[in-house]
């Protein structure tokens, strides 16, 4: 199998002493945040743009119970399973104890408080794109939900993966500052970009992988195969999606296909419940970035 | 190499590049696609209200979700019979997964039963409470299409 012996050579590399150095967790200087302070009713906004209860909620969590973020939901992968974890305000169980600069060092750099690397089911990959200010107002928000004292539980990953400084070397070879559809935007489409690429992280799973489960932004949003079951997860670039601009925004909103031909489910439901709670203007922009989105016909996806 | 992968592999091996034609189960086909299209269009009728674009009308509400019940009452089993996948018959979306996992595939089936009696529950008491019953329809037909449906 691929992937584990790419990574078994990671972990070799590391063994060196320069591995060792490029695998080390990254912090957030220490006046990076001076000056910034959190806006808990922005924070909203970026809390239900970035999708954080799809899968921080419980599982099965419907309504008011979303806003709880108590963790528990299970993501199989081919590396092994992740278990999302406590981020309510619980000081214990959740995040309550941390400081902004560990929130966003955690947002930006995937590195947890205690100086480990979280692995990049968590998309921080995405998320590292975000407006400072805008990850200390979603800090703000999150620390006024309700605390849950259900406890972490550990993912299910196994050698060589469960290794996690190789996921420094992961984040040297993969992560990346700039936007995956470069260039200039008009104004609708920019601010659309930075939903879907910086916070809504649309490419998570519209987006084919490669072996060792970093991105393949050639074929970037053009579909992928479904993790959980035998479907696909759809193209979305103007080489898939032969929906009207309305149509694309009627589904963001409620979820249901042009001609009521069917409706978001599994995880794009969710999906469309967080957008649902944006200002039209931000689903609108969303739907302008798609036509902007170079077209990749579904024959060109691996 | 794990099991998935070999059994992935040898599918590829034995696929054939053409399909059949859907003949043998034209009848079928055109019963499953026509209650879908049933659906679809008293669907249209609550979402055109939902979306604001059409007045409410609890009369006409009722209708719709009485018919989308109605719908959701029929017995499956005699509309899926085994072969006529998307893998195997042209004119069909419906995955092979279906006949992996019929039980799953009438468990979906019957939670769609549910939400539509909370839809004909719901859909005379005025607007919001349609959407909402609404919503909680759409996702049933969302989270069976996801398993059981191709990607077109």
């Amino acid at each position: 199998m691929r992937p584990v012996f790419r990574w078994l050579i990671a972990i070799a590399v590391l063994g060196g002493g320069a591995g060792w150095a490029l695998s080390a967790p990254e912090a957030l200087p220490e006046d990076a945040l001076d000056g910034l302070t959190g806006d808990p009713v922005a924070g909203e906004r970026i809390f239900w743009a970035g999708g954080c209860a799809s899968c921080h909620a419980a599982p099965e969590s419907e309504g008011e119970d979303r806003l709880v973020l108590s963790g528990g939901q299970r993501f199989p992968t081919e590396f092994g399973t992740f278990i999302a974890p406590n981020i309510s305000p619980d000081p214990e169980a959740g995040i309550g104890g941390w400081s902004d600069r560990d929130f966003v060092n955690a947002l930006r750099n995937g590195v947890s408080p205690d100086g480990r690397h979280y692995y990049p089911a968590f998309p921080y990959s995405s998320y590292r794109l975000a407006d400072t200010q805008d990850l200390v107002d979603l800090h703000a928000f999150m620390a006024t939900l309700p605390p849950s004292d259900a406890e972490s539980r550990p993912h299910a990953v196994a050698f060589p993966f469960s290794i996690r400084r190789g996921i420094g070397l992961w984040k040297r070879l993969f992560l990346r500052d700039g936007y995956t559809v470069a260039g200039d935007l008009t104004g609708d489409a920019a601010h659309g970009r930075y939903l879907a690429e910086a916070l809504a992280h649309c490419g998570e799973c519209h987006t084919a992988r490669g072996a060792l489960g970093e991105l393949d932004r050639r074929v970037w949003l053009a579909g992928a195969p479904d993790p959980v079951g035998d479907g696909r997860i759809p193209n979305i670039t103007p080489g898939g999606l032969d929906w009207s601009d309305q149509e694309v925004l009627d589904y963001l909103t409620d979820g249901f296909e042009p001609n009521f031909a069917g409706s978001a489910g599994g995880a794009m439901a969710e999906v469309v419940q967080n957008l649902a709670e944006l200002p039209e203007e931000d689903r609108a922009a969303i739907v302008a970035y798609l036509r902007a989105v170079p077209a990749v016909t579904s024959e060109q996806t691996p | 190499m794990t099991f998935r992968h070999i059994a992935a592999a040898l599918a590829i091996l034995v696929a054939t590049p053409t399909l059949a034609p859907a003949q043998e189960f034209q009848g079928q086909l055109g019963a499953r696609q026509g209650q879908m299209r049933i659906m679809a269009l008293n669907l249209g009728i609550l979402g055109g209200m939902a979306r604001g674009n059409t007045e409410y009308n609890a009369e006409l509400a009722m209708i719709a979700a009485q018919n989308i019940h109605a719908v959701t009452m029929i017995n499956q089993a005699v509309m899926w019979p085994e072969g006529s996948n998307a893998d195997a018959i042209e004119g069909t979306r419906a995955l092979p997964a279906i006949w992996e996992d019929f039980d799953g595939f009438l468990g979906h089936w019957s939670d769609l039963g549910a939400a539509a009696e909370t839809l004909v529950a719901e859909a005379g008491n005025g607007l919001e409470p349609m959407q909402g019953a609404l919503g909680g329809l759409g996702q049933e037909c969302g989270s069976c299409h996801d398993a059981f449906r191709q990607e077109q």
